[in-house]
């Protein structure tokens, strides 16, 4: 069983776009949308849920007003500055217990806080295995991790080929959570300077954590001398460049159709994602 | 006045519309960039900004003298983010799990653990053409945003605009970027993810309690769902900005919107006196 999760640094650059086409091409494979804040390849694969769960994660401070005194010693020591006027503020809270160890009249209590769900889903390609971070939670990364872990499972147990795992953007928390262990990432970025620096960013993360990459140019035509700029970068970086995807509107008409775009058109960006997913089945051999 | 640019989804344009209101309002008032998306910072790209000032962000970890220490393991009892594990002849710190808040350092009965400062990032301060310019940066491998975002609005000057872009998603750092902002501006495309995504965001800038708008950017392709949506919902759209080539151009080689197609400077300066009149009439609304 081999995993590739799809990253790009920079945000909407593709990397659902190539999920959802993957989905459609790939055999005996599970996905995984790892992007728990702005989840959208359930928007592609039209999946029927199966099994929805809570995600309980993190803590958070609740200060008892009948007991409390008044002190301010909560508030001198939160590094978090979570309470104001003897209340907690559950949004910046990060949950330490810091507060709830020092209260000299025992106060305050930590309380489990639902940060969100996560679900398995039937779609047409196979199973997918997302999640919904709640509005302003932390714990991302945990979140990923345990989607992760979930299609990993399902992988095994049905004894499938690939895991396929839509990545979040940045280089943060969660994308880290994505990545370590993977066997591949596939980086898609497209030819703006904006792409080109933030590519630049996540193959670092990459190479810190020791995962091989592949590079995917999507909308390559924009602008043909910033193409060649990434092409040379890979180069001197050794990293290969598996795709070049032409711009094309079909992409976004087969959004609007909740198609993966290998589905919707034959023309030329479905090649090209053909010939990717081949590029990448072959890395995961390797 | 404080404005955030957020999205939800990544790509819609928050960086144009970010670096392209600063660039047109700095002709009236005094105006700041705080790029605060410090996984992925893009502005400077945009206003090659002269930096005067690179501070490092650092947080407090612990560091265990093991001479002082007992191996009582009260620092691994009270630490929530198993940062510390407790041997029996030896303290393990684990920094990449810490969060900083100092509970282990406070409670340990021997006074054994001070804290040392762990870089996880980098702060830049400078200006572009009269704009007041910072950003962070995360650095490679690391994973918390929010120390780094909080230190970049350290910065933050009381005079005139303050426009902070933001980071996609709606999770810490978009909070950590948006909150004690004045307003809101939500970009997003007229797509099935542009509004999957819009819908999260604005509720996410409810939680906080901030008044929002929308930008509309690449008008024209996809479907009629986002403006729906905004009708709905009663949220107005601000500014509605075409899919075009030619500002598509501008973009990859970096270019601003104004600085290319200046004709659009009446449009942000536009946009901006729409904020204003909008953050106005809730400060009127809040004092009666």
């Amino acid at each position: 069983m081999k995993e590739v999760v799809i990253l790009s640094g920079k945000g909407g650059t593709g990397k659902t776009s190539i999920v959802g086409s993957f989905a459609a091409l790939a055999q005996k494979k599970v996905l995984a949308d790892c992007d728990v804040d702005a989840a959208d390849l359930h928007l592609l694969l039209n999946p029927s849920i199966t099994e929805e769960n809570e995600f309980w994660s993190g803590q958070v401070a609740v200060i008892d007003d009948e007991e409390c005194t008044q002190c301010g010693l909560c508030q001198d020591v939160c590094r978090f500055d979570a309470i104001k006027d003897f209340r907690v503020d559950p949004v910046p809270c990060e949950g330490c217990g810091f507060c709830s160890h020092i209260c000299p009249v025992e106060a305050i209590t930590m309380k489990e806080s639902l940060s969100g769900h996560w679900f398995i889903s039937d779609t047409k390609y196979g199973h997918l295995v997302h999640a919904r971070l709640g509005i302003a939670q932390e714990n991302s990364g945990k979140l990923v991790a345990l989607v992760r872990q979930q299609a990993k499972q399902i992988a095994k147990r049905d004894g499938l080929d690939f895991i396929i795992s839509d990545g979040p953007p940045g280089i943060g928390c969660p994308v880290i959570s994505s990545l370590s262990g993977a066997n591949l990432a596939l980086l898609v970025t497209e030819p703006t300077l904006s792409g080109i620096h933030d590519l630049e960013r996540v193959r670092g993360v990459c190479h810190h954590f020791g995962i091989p990459a592949l590079v995917c140019v999507n909308k390559y035509d924009l602008n043909e001398d910033n193409t060649h700029q990434i092409e040379n970068y890979c180069l001197n970086q050794g990293v290969e460049v598996a795709a070049r995807v032409p711009f094309d509107n079909t992409v976004t008409e087969a959004i609007v159709q909740g198609l993966p775009v290998v589905e919707y058109s034959p023309g030329r960006v479905t090649q090209e994602i053909e010939s990717l997913w081949q590029h990448v089945t072959r890395a995961l051999e390797q | 006045m404080i404005i955030s640019v957020a999205s939800g989804k990544g790509g819609t344009g928050k960086t144009l519309v970010a670096t392209s209101l600063a660039l047109s309002l700095r002709e009236r008032d005094k105006v700041q960039l705080l790029d605060c998306d410090v996984e992925e910072p893009n502005d400077h790209i945009f206003l090659k900004p002269v930096f005067t000032r690179s501070e490092a962000v650092a947080i407090p970890v612990p560091e265990v003298n093991e001479e002082k220490c007992t191996h009582c393991g009260k620092c691994a009892e009270v630490c929530a983010y198993n940062a510390i594990a407790v041997m029996k002849q030896k303290v393990l710190v684990f920094p990449e799990l810490c969060h900083g808040c100092g509970a282990c350092g406070y409670l340990c009965p021997e006074k054994a653990i001070s804290e040392e400062a762990k870089e996880i990032g980098v702060v830049e301060s400078g200006s572009s053409d009269g704009i007041g310019f910072v950003h962070g940066k995360l650095a490679v491998g690391e994973v918390m945003a929010p120390p780094v975002i909080r230190q970049v609005k350290e910065h933050i000057s009381r005079e005139g605009t303050v426009i902070i872009d933001v980071s996609p998603g709606t999770s810490c750092p978009v909070v950590e970027a948006v909150k004690d902002s004045d307003f809101c501006l939500l970009v997003t495309e007229p797509t099935p993810f542009g509004l999957n995504d819009l819908v999260l965001a604005v509720e996410t800038v409810r939680v906080l309690n901030i008044p929002c708008g929308i930008v509309l950017n690449r008008a024209g392709v996809g479907d009629g769902k986002v403006e729906e949506y905004c009708q709905k919902e009663n949220i107005p759209v601000l500014l509605t900005i075409p899919l075009d080539t030619e500002i598509a151009s501008f973009y990859s080689r970096g270019v601003p919107l104004v600085e290319g197609m200046p004709q659009w400077k009446v449009s942000f300066l536009g946009l901006s006196d729409k904020i204003r009149e909008i953050v106005n009439e809730r400060s009127s609304d809040t004092e009666r």
